[in-house]
């Protein structure tokens, strides 16, 4: 076994940028990153110059390095496209985290991407040949089996498992409301959420998040040197990826109530940040609310509430921006959006503002914040790719 | 001794009420309602389903031919028998051909496979008949029509009922046909398709056979025969003298006119009723006339357990309306959705079928884990390829999570997105199929039905899927 420090507090961020969250129908993906890079090397006091290798996040907005050397005009420098998911943003903080905790670099640059307004599909487009299971699939309706499943599993009627997903519903539209760079920016009432058309049942359109165009950007360095570019630099903690096997719905052995692949990814950034006690410890949480019941279900995955009873901690408005452990203080994929590969970034974004008392709307801006965590994550139940990040002031 | 020696049926669970479809079209109704396929249902689902039907309790193995007939076969070229053996998963050097054109090519296929058994060149033959045929919106053939299929097994050991004669001709006629660029069935003008087509052609073929073999209409305990509609059937009765016992009901009311399954179906329909002993004439028309004398053997006392014609007919739901049917029958074109489009993969399918098509399972040598699909690395003790395939398609499940998916592609949305359970041993991911969105539960009983789930890449994509036990 490896050592689970090996990266903590090996690595800052020293500048972050993200571009307004939305259907960009103005801006080309090659803009977006523009806006999102310059937004981040601005806020680090860098020049592009000053970038020894970079790393670009995107699930399908394109291929290879050269999707961010063009647009920027960077190189010859080492650049990788990286892909994986909707844990893209993250694992590609990860490869530049790595690299500079090893000392291969000093500074390097990571982006995340994602342009899926340009296709005309309403949703997701899918790309894969076999003839049974992609075709015609939605993810609402993946999801909707899995809110099915844990209502039945813990003794949930189908009104009460709706009215937690409405008060995340709620809390997120509130929280997006007050985010200038948020996609959607208008508060929806419980009644409104509830009664709202269905889309998979149980899933109404309120449970279910945007499709969104958007970029956010990090610059990285070696923690030792982060001070020489500010003073309110933020560190890597730890970053937990746990994978597979991917049979879950297709496990007679498995109980599709829980997250075991997110509770590993969890664990895992857990220990690497020295985290023995998540709920007391952690100050916000930006987590992967692609629909309403994937943030009810990784509240128990993630260890803020006992298996079973994230309904208790809902009703007590503990996730409320006013809450013991504030929940997608941005509004979340549900009002932020959900540029794939931009995703990850984009909440470690709201993580370092936060962390450095910069919220957009000093009225969004929480007091205390000490540690914070991400976590985006692709897939369905059964089927999830979680990344887990944890960044914290020095 | 050559005959049956097995039988099954099938009809789709979906029924159009007469008194509906006069609605729509502001006539009058013959009363009585008519099959009709679900939207995922074409003529090689329903005869896998009959197939299926009338191999119960048989090693599939054992089927040394497969005859498949229709006149609405989604192909003009490639073969739909082998889509059958395929999905029922039997032997490699099983001997397939398809019999179409007719309305008569349920009763040639039929007798292609008698010969064969007869000749010794096969010993068990299985002929299956299906038909979906399309009336021209608001025409009598609309209302008339049905969809089902009929599977007969024809053997010579274990024979339920025994072939003891033979008469066929032929004869050239326009009275019913479809071009290969026509959709819906054509007819010429009603009194000279009935005078010079059924009606000359029954006679001659009744006349044949019973002279052939020295016998009168009296002999037989039931005669079963093709008539186009209620009135021609009840008269031609009339006039072969048949009492009202001899005469199998031709489920006009009940089912519709199911083209070339539509005589096979009430032979079917006939040998769920017969006793040891009985003797049936069996008679159908199509460009000429087949007929058939048939000895019920002690045999048919041991059948069956099978849905058969009678078991499909009282399992059904109603239609609530014609524009349904216009949706099934995609009648119209409609507004393309923003959804990606649907796509496939002829190599994906070849190297699959045997789990897209024949349902089988992995079961693990060593810990005897079920997964399906198959997995070559075990999901319980990841072993490599050590695993035997399991065909479930028989398997009963129960539903363990659902959804009802009002955003994915489908004729007849919410798609019921699901994963069910078969024997405690398998989990499905799949949509469910034949169901009441209203009455959907997580525990509900489940079987599987062979499907057809698009038409991506150009052509008909068949699999699974999970459906309410019929």
């Amino acid at each position: 076994m490896g050592n689970p420090a090996a990266i903590r507090d090996k690595v800052a961020i020293i500048g972050m940028g993200c571009t307004k969250f939305g259907e960009n129908w103005d801006w080309s993906a090659e803009d977006m990153m523009i806006d999102a890079t310059f937004e981040a090397t601005e806020d680090a006091g860098i020049g592009l110059k000053d970038i020894e290798a970079a790393w670009v996040g995107t699930q399908q907005t394109g291929i290879n390095g050269l999707l961010l050397a063009q647009p920027l005009k960077l190189g010859p420098i080492p650049i990788t496209r990286v892909e994986n998911g909707c844990a893209t943003g993250i694992d590609t903080i990860r490869q530049a985290v790595h690299a500079i905790a090893c000392g291969l670099y000093d500074i390097a640059l990571c982006v995340g991407i994602e342009k899926l307004k340009e296709s005309g599909f309403s949703g997701l487009p899918e790309f894969f040949f076999d003839p049974v299971y992609n075709q015609g699939a939605t993810a609402p309706g993946r999801w909707a089996m899995a809110a099915t499943r844990y209502f039945s599993s813990y003794g949930l009627t189908p009104e009460e498992g709706k009215t937690c997903l409405a008060k995340i519903a709620v809390k997120n539209h509130y929280n997006g409301s007050m985010s200038p760079k948020a996609h959607l920016q208008r508060k929806v009432t419980l009644e409104q959420a509830l009664s709202a058309p269905i889309i998979a049942w149980p899933l109404g359109l309120f449970d279910c998040c945007a499709v969104t165009d958007g970029a956010a950007a990090a610059v990285v360095c070696r923690a030792d040197m982060a001070k020489n570019f500010r003073n309110d630099y933020v560190l890597i903690k730890g970053i937990g990826l746990a994978m597979g096997p991917g049979w879950g719905k297709e496990d007679i052995d498995f109980s599709y109530d829980f997250m075991p692949e997110t509770t590993r990814a969890g664990e895992l950034a857990y220990e690497q940040a020295g985290i023995t006690n998540p709920r007391k410890e952690i100050s916000i949480s930006q987590q992967h609310d692609c629909f309403t019941i994937a943030e009810m279900m990784e509240y128990e995955a993630l260890q803020f509430s006992p298996r079973g009873q994230a309904k208790q901690d809902i009703d007590a408005g503990t996730f409320e921006l006013t809450g013991e452990l504030p929940v997608n203080t941005d509004g979340g994929l549900k009002s932020f959006g959900h540029p794939i590969g931009a995703t990850g970034v984009r909440m470690v974004y709201e993580c370092y503002k936060q962390l450095q008392g910069k919220a957009q709307l000093p009225e969004r801006q929480l007091k205390n914040v000490k540690m914070a965590l991400a976590m985006p994550q692709f897939g369905h139940i059964g089927f999830l790719g979680p990344i887990v990040c944890i960044t914290a002031l020095p | 001794m050559v005959g049956i020696t097995s039988y099954g049926a099938y009809v789709p669970i979906y029924r159009l009420s007469r008194s509906e479809l006069a609605r729509a079209w502001a006539g009058g109704t013959a009363g009585g309602e008519r099959a009709v396929a679900n939207w995922d249902e074409d003529s090689i689902t329903m005869g896998v389903a009959a197939a299926l039907d009338c191999l119960r309790g048989i090693d599939h193995k054992l089927v040394d031919s497969l005859y498949f007939a229709t006149t609405t076969s989604p192909f003009k070229e490639s073969q739909c028998s082998t889509i059958l053996t395929t999905a029922t998963n039997m032997r490699r050097d099983v001997f397939t051909g398809d019999f179409a054109d007719s309305l008569r090519s349920g009763t040639i296929a039929l007798r292609a496979a008698i010969d064969a058994v007869k000749a010794g060149s096969a010993k068990r033959s299985l002929v299956v008949a299906s038909d979906s045929r399309l009336g021209e919106p608001k025409s009598e053939y609309e209302r008339l029509f049905g969809d089902g299929a009929a599977a007969v097994m024809v053997g010579d050991t274990d024979v339920i009922a025994s072939i003891e004669g033979i008469y066929s001709h032929s004869d050239e006629i326009y009275d019913n046909w479809r071009r290969t660029k026509d959709d819906a069935v054509k007819m010429w003008e009603d009194r000279f398709v009935l005078t010079r087509g059924y009606e000359l052609n029954f006679r001659e073929a009744v006349s044949g056979i019973v002279n052939k073999y020295g016998l009168q209409a009296k002999d037989f305990a039931k005669v079963v025969y093709y008539a186009p509609d209620e009135r021609r059937h009840r008269e031609m009765a009339k006039e072969l003298g048949l009492d009202k016992g001899q005469v199998q009901e031709p489920m006009f009311d009940s089912l519709g006119n199911t083209g070339c399954a539509f005589a096979l179906m009430m032979l079917v329909a006939a040998l769920e009723e017969a006793k040891p002993g009985h003797k049936i004439l069996f008679v159908n028309y199509g460009n000429g006339a087949d007929a058939f004398i048939l000895q019920v053997t002690d045999e048919i006392e041991k059948s069956q357990n099978h849905s058969g014609v009678k078991g499909h007919l009282a399992s059904k739901m109603q239609l609530p309306n014609y524009e349904s049917y216009i949706r099934f029958r995609e009648l119209m074109p409609v507004e393309m959705q923003r959804r990606p489009m649907i796509v496939s993969s002829a190599v994906q399918l070849w190297r699959s079928r045997e789990w897209i098509l024949g349902a089988n399972a992995s079961r693990c040598r060593r810990c005897g884990k079920h997964q399906f699909p198959p997995q070559r690395v075990c999901l319980g003790c990841q072993s490599k390829d050590d695993f035997d395939l399991v065909d479930i398609s028989d398997w009963k499940g129960e539903l363990f999570t659902f959804s009802k998916d009002n955003l994915a592609l489908c004729p007849d949305p919410p798609v019921i997105t699901c994963l069910a359970d078969y024997e405690k041993k398998v989990r499905f991911y799949a949509r469910m199929t034949d169901r009441d969105p209203e009455k959907i539960e997580v525990g509900m009983p489940l079987e599987l039905t062979f499907r057809k789930i698009h038409e991506g890449a150009g052509f008909p994509n068949y699999f699974w899927k999970p459906s309410p036990i019929r």
